[in-house]
């Protein structure tokens, strides 16, 4: 088992420098297994910075687990809606070699020279001919369960996985074709007009080379079956979370309407069961994502019908990532989704009704019994089917459970080198965690191969631009359903019919998903046989969508720029739910706006710009070291900026982590190889000042404390910048920190553990708070890590003494992933776990008064308030009422941190709390009060967004530019963000994240050039009067008046903003795209005819 | 007058910036906030980009009421685009209330990207202020409907 016990901190660069010796010439592709969110993110970003990428999927389509879900959390976003453009990508790229139903057969080689050969089982249909039209599927006679919909529906055995699949291209189930059964049927042969069925396909064993291996297998989940007292596949009305999710889905077996199985009928009452196959005897793990799924099922279960009643039974609600507890927070008290801390042992069948019971006791309340029309069983995360003969391929050991667990300061590399691991491969976790490691195995795999980057890849050349400019508009519309989303609301046939009868327009079509593969494949045959000039969709956010089907247009020889769309989803059916008529008739107005802007759209044209392939990293922490290395070891310069006079952030006041290991290490090590890294430029004692450009072409102005006190400005030059700021421990005057020498934090705990652990050996009784500082009124968030770190340091203190009594009051212990090993530890060892929720807050009486959480529920205020440093901090009280009890609150102070922990208190220090199993009031004596205090970003966060021009949450960590898809990168480009910057995390979480940002910004600094151009300012120096107007309101300091007297903007740095266009008295600046002939009938279209 | 008043529908035109005012929009999609169907976005790359002659075409073009959406002050994507905005807004509406249309009928606001609910709050507040006023003294509609009903 390699899960425990890891030797110490493996150095890259000393591994690559072995490989390097084996081979002088690497190879510059990179094979990645699994063809999920996180292999499809990997494989995008090394194809992104020149590497060749064969991904190899074993299912017939790219997408994975996430195409089965209906939303995600905790944003509700439409998974198909955020999905299919990033499959269509994968897909559409050129670098990409798409290798499906496809699993790996043997490897060979080593590190930076691989031999793999790959079989690409038997399709039975030539797929260069295949459609996915279809008509076979409709006349096959084998009808079988459809797995895609976890086997709610039925499908044939020739199929398309799901409508979105990509490759859209039609598979035969050997097992289950009649052919290959009984000998004889054939009649998909006979149906397909294209020839592409093939019964004597063979499997084919394909081979290539590559220089590095990405893992990126993913997981089944837990079979229910396997646990019988459940009932499932017994009781019609039991099913999984991942059935419930293709219930829900407006594309699933029911259309998105919610039925139970046994009779199609609404359910009325719904339980969701939690952790079925996960924290159990055979699963010492938490499966980490359902909790939040289960959440999110309830959630959408209310919307799809709000008189539903919804129970979740559950152990602790383990909402730890980013707005997570905001989610959480919106079901209990929006939704009334009710939580049920229980975990009931049994589901019973009412045979008549198929109704099911569950038994369960709460509290002290006795046992009760509740009725459901269906109870949902939220099943863990398994390891993935392919997971173990991959392993056994690399001989790569699995943990007890299945998983590849890597070691935490290396979160991202096997024990093989040039073999990455990421996703849930190596343990359970969520979309953003996949998608961060696949990125930072793409940074590992570039930084090993990087001396072969280009060295395979193809420039993606699109056919020549028709020249429309003499043509009449000649509007193609493509309107469509999104699913349900946007015709659930809005009736599309009705906004088609009217599209027709507008001007200019040639060609109308509506479709279930525009965005879906073959769709915007028929789109570029569209274009040509209705021979169109200009496109408007009438579907979602361009935002998000504009890309895709500019590039449909650009291969079918349109430019880019003779596109629009109208917002008929976001702006309209999902705003106007109630109202469909209206919306129906917006969505109208809608498309007669983008059909109107359309017609006057001209052709533009991009150029490349060169740009500066040096980065920028600003913070020395963990994050920061680990985001300089991997882009350094990328071959780029690193300019790496800290504040403070030392490196490491703060890990430096970490010592120890579950696995034994000592960050302290891990920093001097980190530390090292930056200082000794010839392309790391280390600034200590310095800050970012300035910052000014864009993406590729940044300008920076450091300043640096020198040791005279002078300082000096120290400007740099870069292509992209990461942020790696990090955070700092929350330090308020809650529960009486800073009054008692014998409060503590967790870290400061971790301190004296590990400077001299013999101190605390006369401890008897130690209470620890959870939640100081977090989920509460003021910080609603959770610092994720405080439980861990709880859990951590009571095994420490259990092992220093083995007597000593720990009660931990907590709201919830959120140990996820394997962590959950360790609470189970810590129990057995005999912690005690005392639950609270805001209606009993534990209270804390010491020398000076009675404290509660500073910003507990009597406080709904928010407050600016400063961080309060130990010994020095005003005595404010914020809960109850001042006891004053003659001592001075001066001893106190300067007691605290003086006096030995040997020493002898003047007064007892007590903890009383509501202990709910026993219905009452406890008052404990402890020797330490450890208080769990949650993670608060580091000063100066908001200068540093306001300098970037990157936004905050309202919790002052910086916002990722998309929640699941993009979690490292920032909205404004070239911008990335890793570390507690982000949101508190593990140090395996930060490094994997720092790895990421790095790669992130490697597809950007890899770059030979940056295209630019486009919709950008232009003068008309016929009109311009050189009256200096566009010089003075240019924020970028653009403008000039060249020497023929008139104003003249250079097109590489006008960003586009158009504040010049409109300050122009003369009107002599247009800008391009935004031109008033084509913003102003957009205006007067709307209110141009009544609809 | 008044009947018209009561079942006035307001047309609405919000041009909003790319960067927060767009993006805060689709927010309020995914977060499926609710809000009345009169307003309708034009999408600008920075509200800076916003036009004195757009505003006075959009009321020429008959629409009750008009707004401009930006980044919050001090977060504009284009670092001042939303103070350029923010003063051609005050002087289109001052020349609205020299013409007798009104500047109430026209404002300036501003909004992050991670504000979804805050945009709805905007579409509703312009709406009900609008329906309030009833329609512009320019908008023709009214009349145009009632004939063909």
């Amino acid at each position: 088992m390699n899960f425990s016990g890891y030797g110490t901190v493996r150095n890259f660069s000393e591994m690559k420098g072995t490989e390097l010796k084996e081979s002088s010439e690497k190879t510059g592709a990179v094979l990645v297994v699994g063809g999920g969110i996180a292999g499809m993110q990997a494989s995008l970003d090394l194809a992104d910075s020149g590497f060749k990428v064969y991904l190899a999927e074993k299912s017939p389509f790219i997408g994975g687990k996430m195409t089965q879900l209906d939303k995600t959390f905790p944003t509700n976003d439409c998974a198909t809606c955020i999905l299919t453009p990033r499959m269509v990508d994968v897909a559409e790229n050129k670098n990409i070699e798409l290798l499906v139903y496809s699993e790996v057969e043997e490897i060979k080689g080593y590190g930076g020279n691989f031999d793999v050969k790959i079989r690409q089982k038997a399709t039975y249909v030539d797929w260069s001919k295949c459609t996915g039209c279809e008509e076979c599927v409709s006349k096959c006679p084998a009808k079988i369960d459809d797995e895609f919909n976890q086997g709610l529906g039925r499908t044939k055995a020739i199929s398309l996985p799901f409508p979105q699949a990509v490759p859209k291209k039609v598979t035969i189930k050997r097992e289950f074709c009649h052919f290959f059964l009984k000998g004889k049927c054939r009649v998909c042969e006979k149906v397909c007009q294209l020839g592409a069925i093939d019964f004597d396909d063979q499997d084919q064993i394909i081979e290539r080379k590559v220089g590095a291996i990405i893992l990126a297998p993913g997981y089944e989940v837990y079979d229910a079956h396997h646990s019988p007292e459940f009932g499932f596949g017994r009781y019609p009305n039991v099913v999984t979370s991942l059935q419930f999710e293709r219930l829900l889905s407006a594309a699933g077996p029911t259309g998105g309407h919610v039925q139970r199985p046994s009779d199609s009928q609404k359910p009325k009452r719904i339980a969701f069961l939690q952790c079925v196959g996960s924290r159990d005897q055979d699963h010492g793990y938490c499966s980490s994502v359902c909790c939040m799924y289960a959440t999110k099922e309830a959630i959408l279960a209310k919307e799809h019908d709000p008189d539903v009643d919804v129970d979740i039974y559950i152990m602790d609600m383990r909402a730890f990532g980013k707005g997570y507890d905001d989610y959480y927070n919106r079901a209990v008290e929006e939704y009334g989704i009710r939580y049920i801390r229980c975990r009931p042992s049994a589901i019973k069948e009412i045979p008549q009704s198929k109704n099911l019971l569950i038994k369960y006791q709460e509290g002290r309340e006795g046992l009760r019994t509740e009725e459901y029309d269906l109870a949902i069983l939220s099943v863990g995360l398994g390891p993935g089917s392919s997971s173990l003969s991959l392993s056994q391929k690399l001989d790569l050991q699995l943990n007890e459970y299945g998983f590849y667990q890597s070691d935490p300061f290396q979160p991202l590399l096997s024990d093989k080198p040039g073999v990455y691991v990421c996703g849930v491969f190596t343990e359970p976790k969520d979309i953003p965690e996949s998608v961060i490691q696949a990125s930072g195995c793409a940074a590992l795999a570039a930084g090993l191969l990087a001396e072969a980057r280009g060295s395979l890849v193809l420039e993606k050349t699109y056919p020549p631009e028709k020249d429309v400019s003499a043509e009449e508009p000649r509007i193609g519309v493509f309107v469509c359903h999104c699913g349900s989303n946007i015709a659930g609301v809005v009736d599309v046939n009705q906004v088609a019919e009217y599209a027709r009868s507008l001007p200019g327009v040639a060609y109308v079509e509506t479709d279930l998903f525009t965005c879906a593969q073959d769709t915007v494949l028929e789109m570029r045959e569209k274009i040509k046989e209705h021979n169109l000039n200009r496109i408007v969709v009438s579907a979602c956010t361009p935002l998000t969508h504009a890309p895709l089907f500019q590039e449909t247009m650009q291969e079918a020889g349109l430019n880019p720029y003779l596109f629009e769309m109208a917002n008929i989803r976001n702006q309209c059916s999902w705003v106007h739910a109630r109202e469909p008529e209206k919306a129906t008739e917006k969505a109208k107005e809608l498309v007669r706006m983008s059909v109107a802007r359309a017609a006057h759209l001209e052709p533009l044209t991009k150029f490349p710009m060169p740009l500066n392939h040096d980065a920028l990293v600003v913070g020395g922490g963990i994050s920061g070291m680990t985001a300089s290395l991997a882009l350094a070891d990328q071959g780029f310069e690193v300019y790496l900026v800290e504040r403070e006079g030392r490196l490491g952030g703060i890990a430096n006041r970490l010592h120890y982590v579950f696995e034994n290991q000592d960050p302290g290490e891990l920093v001097t090590s980190l530390a090292r190889k930056v200082e000794e890294h010839p392309r790391i430029h280390l600034y200590l004692h310095t800050e970012l000042k300035k910052f000014s450009g864009f993406v590729g072409n940044f300008r920076s102005i450091l300043s640096r404390r020198t040791d005279d006190g002078a300082g000096e400005e120290i400007e740099v030059e870069h292509g992209a910048i990461i942020v790696a700021t990090g955070g700092q421990e929350y330090l308020g005057p809650d529960y009486g920190y800073s009054r008692d020498v014998r409060i503590l934090t967790q870290l400061e705990l971790e301190e004296k553990i590990a400077s001299n652990g013999s101190v605390l050996q006369g401890i008897k009784d130690v209470v620890m708070i959870q939640c100081v500082g977090s989920r509460t009124k003021v910080r609603p968030y959770c610092s994720r890590i405080c439980c861990g770190e709880a859990v951590k340091n009571a095994l420490r203190l259990k092992e220093i003494n083995p007597e000593a009594r720990i009660f931990v009051l907590y709201k919830d212990i959120r140990t996820y992933g394997f962590m959950e090993k360790y609470y189970t530890e810590a129990r057995e060892k005999g912690v005690i776990f005392v639950r609270y929720d805001d209606e009993h807050l534990p209270e804390v009486i010491v020398a000076g008064g009675r404290f509660g959480p500073k910003s507990g529920s009597n406080e709904h205020q928010r407050e600016t308030e400063k961080q309060a440093a130990p010994h020095t901090q005003d005595m404010a009280f914020s809960v109850g009422q001042p006891e004053p009890t003659g001592h001075s609150t001066a001893a106190t102070m300067q007691g605290r941190g003086e006096t030995s922990a040997s020493e002898q208190y003047w007064d007892s220090l007590t903890v009383r709390f509501y202990e709910p199993i026993l219905d009452e009031m406890l008052e404990l004596h402890p020797d330490l009060l450890v208080l769990s205090t949650g993670v608060v970003p580091s000063e100066g966060y908001e200068e540093l967004s306001r300098l970037l021009k990157a936004p905050i949450t309202q919790d002052g960590f910086f916002l990722e530019a998309h929640v699941k898809l993009r979690p490292v990168d920032v909205a404004f480009e070239g911008i990335f963000l890793c570390g507690l910057s982000h949101y508190p995390k593990y140090i395996h979480e930060s490094i994997a994240q720092a790895q990421a940002a790095a790669g992130r910004a490697a597809t950007i600094l890899s770059k030979k050039f940056l295209e630019v151009g486009g919709a950008i300012a232009e003068v008309d120096s016929e009109k311009c009067v050189a009256c200096l107007t566009c010089v003075r309101v240019c924020p970028y300091y653009v403008p000039i008046i060249n020497v023929e007297g008139v104003a003249q903007i250079d097109p590489a740095a006008c960003q586009g903003c158009g504040i010049c266009t409109a300050e122009c008295p003369v009107r002599a600046i247009s800008l391009r795209h935004y031109l008033d002939e084509q913003i102003i009938p957009k205006v007067e279209s709307l209110l141009a005819g009544v609809v | 007058m008044n009947q018209i008043t009561e079942d006035f529908e307001p047309q609405i035109v919000a041009f909003c910036c790319r960067y927060c005012a767009y993006a805060a929009a689709d927010l309020a999609g995914s977060s499926r906030i609710q809000y009345p169907p009169n307003v309708k976005i034009v999408l600008l790359p920075c509200s800076g980009k916003v036009d004195e002659l757009y505003l006075l075409k959009a009321f020429e073009a008959e629409a009750d009421g008009v707004y401009v959406a930006g980044c919050l002050e001090g977060t504009c994507h284009f670092l001042t685009g939303n103070l350029r905005a923010k003063k051609r807004v005050q002087y289109v509406k001052s020349l609205l209330d020299e013409v007798g249309i009104g500047g109430e009928r026209l404002e300036m606001y501003n909004l992050s990207s991670a504000e979804g609910q805050r945009f709805a709050e905007i579409a509703r507040e312009m709406t009900e202020r609008i329906r309030a006023l009833g329609p512009s003294p320019l908008n023709q509609r009214k009349s145009k409907e009632g004939a063909i009903k």
